[in-house]
C-alpha cells in the first residue's frame, strides 16, 4: 500500500475507541501500585483520572500505553482483549501517551522528532512530511518551525509536538499525564482547545491530573484513584468536596503540632527565583527557625526539588538571597553549605545517596571532614559500629550498602549526616518504608529538632505532612503557598494540593 | 581456556600447529637468560603503566591517552638529557631526566583532565587526540630540531652514550632499577587505593559520581589529580624507554610501542585489582617478547602475540559479562 494514502486514512477517517481496563494489578517489589483497577472510558470523551501523588495513576496509564505490563488483568480496546509488549505496539493499536516530562530528543530538529517512530521508509521525503506536520499542527492551532531544534522549544510546544506525532502515528486514544505542571496559562488554553477539538474529531482523551479545577472544567467524567484502587467515579458536575473525599478518604487527620517553641532563624530566603529546564519558581521568601519542621506538598515536579536543591547550594538562584544562620550563602559552592551545617538527603538512596559496592565503614570514612592522608580503619570501624547501634541499622561495618533493606539504607543515610546539622533537607525521607521504619526515622528526626535542627522535607503522603510539620508549603506548578498545620484538616490540605486558591 | 582455544583456532586457520606456536612463544620468552632479560625490560613499562591506570580506572576514567603520556615523558627526558649531558655528571642527568619524564607525562595527563573539565571533552577523545599530537611531535623533533647530524631519518635521534644508560645487573641485560620502580609503583597504588582518603574518594567517584559529589568530595580536583598521577607514571615509563638497559637510547617515533594499551588490557584482566596486575603484566610481557620468535622460526607474524592477549581479555570480559547477567537473573 502506498504510504501516504495509508497515513491519510488514519488521520482523516476516524474511528472512536472505547477503552476498558479490567482488574489491573501491578506490583513494584512490595509496593502494590495498582490493586484491581477496573475502568471504562467511553469513546470520544474527555475522561479525567484524578488522584494524589502515588495513587497509581501514572502506573495505570503506563500499563495502558504499553510501557509496563500488568501483573494481572486485561486491557480491552473496542471490546477486544489486547496485549502490548511495548509502547510501539500500543501506538500501532491506537493508544498513545504523553508523559509528564516530554520523552523527546532535544538535540534533534522538530521534523526529526516528528518522524521518529513512523513506519519505516528507507529514504525520507522530508518535504512531504513537513507539509503533513504543518497540516496537523494547523488543525489544532499549533505552530512549529520544522527546522527548529527541540531544546529551543518550551515545554508546552514540546507537548504539542508530541501530540501531533502520536496522532500522525494513528493514536485514537490519547493519554496526557499531568500535562499542565510546567506550561504557561496561554499554552494551557491552547492545549485545552486542542483536546476539545480532538474529541470533536472522535478521539478519546484520558486526562491524568491531581488538579481538581482543571479536571472539573475540562472533562465530562472522572475516575478517582487512591492507594492503587478506584475510590469513586463521577460526572464532573459533582461537588468538589465529594472529589476531595474520594481522593483523600474520610480520615479526619488534623495537624497536632501546635506548641511552637522555635529558636533563631536558621534559613532565610529573600525573593528567591530558581529554575531548571522545565520550571521556574519565582519570588520565594521564607524564614525557617531552629527546631521547625516544614513539609513540602504538591504534585512531584512542581518545584519542591528545585527549592530543596536551591537551599542545599546545589542550584544557584537566578535572583534573591539565601541566608543560613545569619550568614549570606547566595551563590556559594555546595561545599560551603556543607560546612555551614546543611545536610541534604536525596530521594534516590542508591542513585545519589549511597555508593553501591562500598561498605558501611567506607561510607563512614568518606564523610570525614579534613581527613588525614591515611585512613585509620580500626577507628573508622569502631565509629561505624557505634552509629550502627545508635541508628538501629541491621548490618555490619563490612556490609555492602546494596545488601541493606530500604529502611536500613535510609537509616544509614541519616547516620552519615553530621551529628548536629543546622538544617536538614530531605526528599521523601520515608518513601517505600513500612510503618515501623517510618516511625523510627521520625523519632530520630524529632530528636534532632529538639536540639535545634530545622528540617525541610518533601513527601507525597498528606497525612505524614500534617502529622510531622509545623508548616506546609504547597507547590502548584511553580507557585507556592504556606499553610499552618495546627488544627488544619486533611481535607483542607487536599483542597490546597488540588489547586484551591492558586488559580 | 576459551582464549587458548580461540587462539588455537586462529593458528589452525593459518595452517600452523598451535602447540608448536605456543611452545615457541614460551621458549622465546624463557629459553635463555638473555631472553628472560628481554621479558623483564618489557615487564617494567607495563607494570608502571598498569599502576597509573589503576588510579584512573578506580575513578571510573578511561585514560586512553596513556600512550601519549608515555611519549611525552620520553620527549621531556630526552630534551633534558640533550641539554645537560655535557655539563652535569651522568647519574645526576639520569635522575633529573626521570623527573622531567614524570612531569612531561603528568602535564599531558592533566591536559586530558583539563579538556574534560573545562572543554567538556570526554577523556577518551581528548586522550586519543593528545596521543596523535604527541606522536606527531616526536616525528617533528626527530626530523627537525633534534635530527642526527648530517642525516634526517625517522629512525630516531642520536643515541645517548652508555654512561647515560641504566646499568645492567652483571650480565643480565635488564636493570633491576626498572623492575623495582614498577613494583614500587604498583605497591604504592595498591596501598593508596585501599588505605588513604584520596584513594577512597577516587573509588567513590568511580562508583557513583553523583553520590560522591553530594557527600562533599572535591570531584573535579580528584579527577584532575588522578590524571596527573597516571600521567606521571606513564612519563616515568617514557624515561625508562630512553635510558633502560635494553632500550635504543634515543627518541624515535612510536617509542611508546603500545605499552600503554597493553597495560589497559592488563588492568581490565586484573579486574582493577592491583596485586593481580603484577603476574598478569609479567605474563603479557612474556607473550609479547616470546611471540617475536614466531616470524624468525616459522613464517608467522609476531602480531600473533597481540592476538592471544586480546583474545584472553575478551574471553575473560565475555565470561564476566555472562556470569553477572546470569547472577542477576538468579537474584
Amino acid at each position: 500500500m502506498n504510504y501516504s494514502e495509508h497515513s491519510l486514512s488514519f488521520v482523516f477517517f476516524l474511528s472512536s475507541m472505547k477503552v476498558e481496563l479490567r482488574d489491573i494489578q501491578k506490583y513494584f517489589g512490595p509496593v502494590h501500585a495498582n490493586d484491581g483497577v477496573t475502568l471504562t472510558v467511553e469513546p470520544g470523551t474527555l475522561h479525567g483520572l484524578l488522584g494524589e501523588n502515588g495513587a497509581g495513576k501514572s502506573t495505570l496509564m503506563k500499563v495502558l500505553s504499553g510501557f509496563l505490563s500488568p501483573d494481572r488483568g486485561e486491557i480491552l480496546l473496542d471490546g477486544k482483549v489486547v496485549r502490548f509488549h511495548s509502547p510501539t505496539e500500543a501506538v500501532a493499536l491506537g493508544v498513545g501517551m504523553l508523559h509528564q516530562d516530554p520523552l523527546d530528543f532535544p538535540a534533534l530538529r522538530v521534523i526529526d522528532n516528528f518522524l521518529l517512530g513512523s513506519p519505516r521508509e528507507f529514504l525520507l521525503d522530508r518535504k512531504r512530511h513537513k507539509s503533513r506536520l504543518n497540516e496537523l499542527a494547523d488543525r489544532f492551532g499549533f505552530r512549529f518551525d520544522p527546522e527548529a531544534r527541540v531544546f529551543d522549544l518550551s515545554i508546552g510546544e514540546r507537548q504539542q509536538l508530541e501530540i501531533v506525532r502520536l496522532l500522525a502515528l494513528g493514536a485514537n486514544v490519547l493519554i496526557l499525564d499531568e500535562p499542565t505542571t510546567a506550561i504557561s496559562a496561554q499554552q494551557r488554553e491552547n492545549l485545552f482547545d486542542a483536546l476539545y477539538q480532538l474529541t470533536k474529531e472522535g478521539k478519546t482523551v484520558i486526562f491524568v491530573s491531581h488538579k481538581l479545577g482543571e479536571v472539573k472544567s475540562l472533562c465530562s467524567k472522572v475516575t478517582v484513584l487512591a492507594h492503587g484502587k478506584v475510590t469513586g467515579e463521577a460526572a464532573t458536575d459533582c461537588p468538589t468536596e465529594e472529589l476531595v473525599k474520594m481522593m483523600f478518604g474520610q480520615a479526619l487527620t488534623v495537624g497536632k503540632r501546635c506548641e511552637m517553641n522555635l529558636g533563631e532563624p536558621i534559613l532565610e530566603l529573600q525573593d528567591l527565583t530558581l529554575s531548571d529546564w522545565r520550571l521556574e519558581v519565582k519570588g520565594l521568601s521564607l524564614k525557617v527557625r531552629a527546631g521547625e519542621v516544614v513539609g513540602f506538598a504538591g504534585l512531584e515536579g512542581s518545584g519542591q526539588e528545585l527549592f530543596l536543591r536551591g537551599c542545599a547550594g546545589l542550584l544557584k538562584p537566578s535572583t534573591g538571597r539565601i541566608r543560613i544562620a545569619h550568614q549570606d550563602m547566595t551563590g556559594r559552592p555546595y561545599r560551603d553549605f556543607i560546612e555551614a551545617g546543611v545536610g541534604y538527603m536525596p530521594a534516590g538512596r542508591l542513585e545519589e545517596g549511597l555508593i553501591e559496592g562500598m561498605t558501611l565503614a567506607e561510607h563512614m570514612a568518606l564523610t570525614e571532614r579534613n581527613p588525614p592522608f591515611f585512613i585509620d580503619w580500626a577507628m573508622t570501624e569502631e565509629k561505624t559500629s557505634q552509629r550502627i547501634e545508635a541508628f538501629n541499622i541491621k548490618g555490619q561495618p563490612t556490609t555492602l550498602v546494596e545488601g541493606l533493606s530500604g529502611g536500613n539504607q535510609q537509616r544509614t543515610l541519616l547516620s552519615l549526616l553530621p551529628p548536629q546539622p543546622k538544617l536538614l533537607l530531605m526528599e521523601h525521607p520515608t518513601r517505600g518504608l513500612d510503618m515501623e521504619s517510618t516511625e523510627y526515622i521520625w523519632r530520630l528526626l524529632q530528636a534532632r529538632t529538639q536540639q535545634g535542627t530545622a528540617i525541610l522535607f518533601t513527601s507525597s503522603d498528606p497525612e505524614e505532612l500534617l502529622d510531622r510539620s509545623d508548616h506546609i508549603l504547597i507547590f502548584f506548578a511553580g507557585k507556592v503557598r504556606m499553610m499552618d498545620t495546627c488544627g488544619a484538616s486533611l481535607f483542607h490540605l487536599g483542597e490546597l494540593i488540588g489547586g484551591k486558591g492558586f488559580e | 581456556m576459551l582464549a587458548l582455544f580461540l587462539s588455537a583456532a586462529i593458528l589452525m586457520m593459518l595452517s600452523a600447529s598451535p602447540l608448536d606456536a605456543f611452545s615457541l612463544i614460551l621458549s622465546g620468552a624463557f629459553g635463555s637468560w638473555a631472553k628472560l632479560a628481554y621479558v623483564m625490560t618489557a615487564w617494567a613499562p607495563v607494570l608502571l603503566c598498569s599502576a597509573g591506570l589503576l588510579i584512573t580506572f578506580a575513578a571510573g576514567l578511561w585514560n586512553i591517552g596513556i600512550e601519549g603520556q608515555v611519549v611525552m615523558g620520553a620527549v621531556f627526558a630526552t630534551g633534558l638529557m640533550r641539554i645537560l649531558q655535557d655539563s652535569v655528571p651522568p647519574s645526576a642527568v639520569l635522575m633529573l631526566a626521570a623527573l622531567a619524564g614524570l612531569s612531561g607525562g603528568a602535564l599531558w595527563g592533566m591536559l586530558v583532565g583539563g579538556l574534560r573539565r573545562y572543554g567538556n571533552v570526554n577523556e577518551i577523545f581528548g586522550g586519543l587526540g593528545l596521543n596523535f599530537i604527541a606522536g606527531s611531535l616526536t616525528v617533528y623533533l626527530v626530523l627537525g630540531p633534534w635530527k642526527r647530524p648530517g642525516i634526517g631519518s625517522t629512525s630516531g635521534t642520536e643515541p645517548f652514550p652508555p654512561s647515560l644508560w641504566l646499568p645492567p645487573f652483571r650480565d643480565f641485560q635488564a636493570s633491576p632499577i626498572e623492575i623495582i620502580l614498577g613494583l614500587i609503583a604498583i605497591a604504592s597504588v595498591a596501598i593508596a587505593l585501599r588505605g588513604t582518603h584520596f584513594g577512597l574518594q577516587l573509588r567513590a567517584i568511580g562508583k557513583n559520581v553523583k553520590a560522591a559529589f553530594l557527600k562533599g568530595i572535591a570531584v573535579d580536583r580528584n579527577i584532575f589529580l588522578s590524571f596527573g598521577l597516571c600521567g606521571a607514571l606513564a612519563g616515568l615509563t617514557g624515561w625508562i624507554l630512553i635510558v633502560g638497559t635494553s632500550a635504543r637510547h634515543n627518541l624515535y617515533p612510536l617509542i611508546s610501542s603500545g605499552y600503554g594499551y597493553l597495560a589497559i588490557l592488563v588492568v581490565l584482566l586484573a579486574n582493577l585489582k592491583a596485586l593481580w596486575s603484577v603476574p598478569i603484566s609479567f605474563f603479557f610481557a612474556a607473550i609479547s617478547m616470546g611471540s617475536l620468535q614466531l616470524p624468525l622460526q616459522r613464517q608467522l607474524d609476531s602480531s600473533l602475540g597481540g592476538v592471544i592477549q586480546g583474545m584472553l581479555v575478551l574471553s575473560i570480559l565475555v565470561i564476566h559479562g555472562i556470569r553477572s547477567r546470569w547472577l542477576r537473573r538468579e537474584g
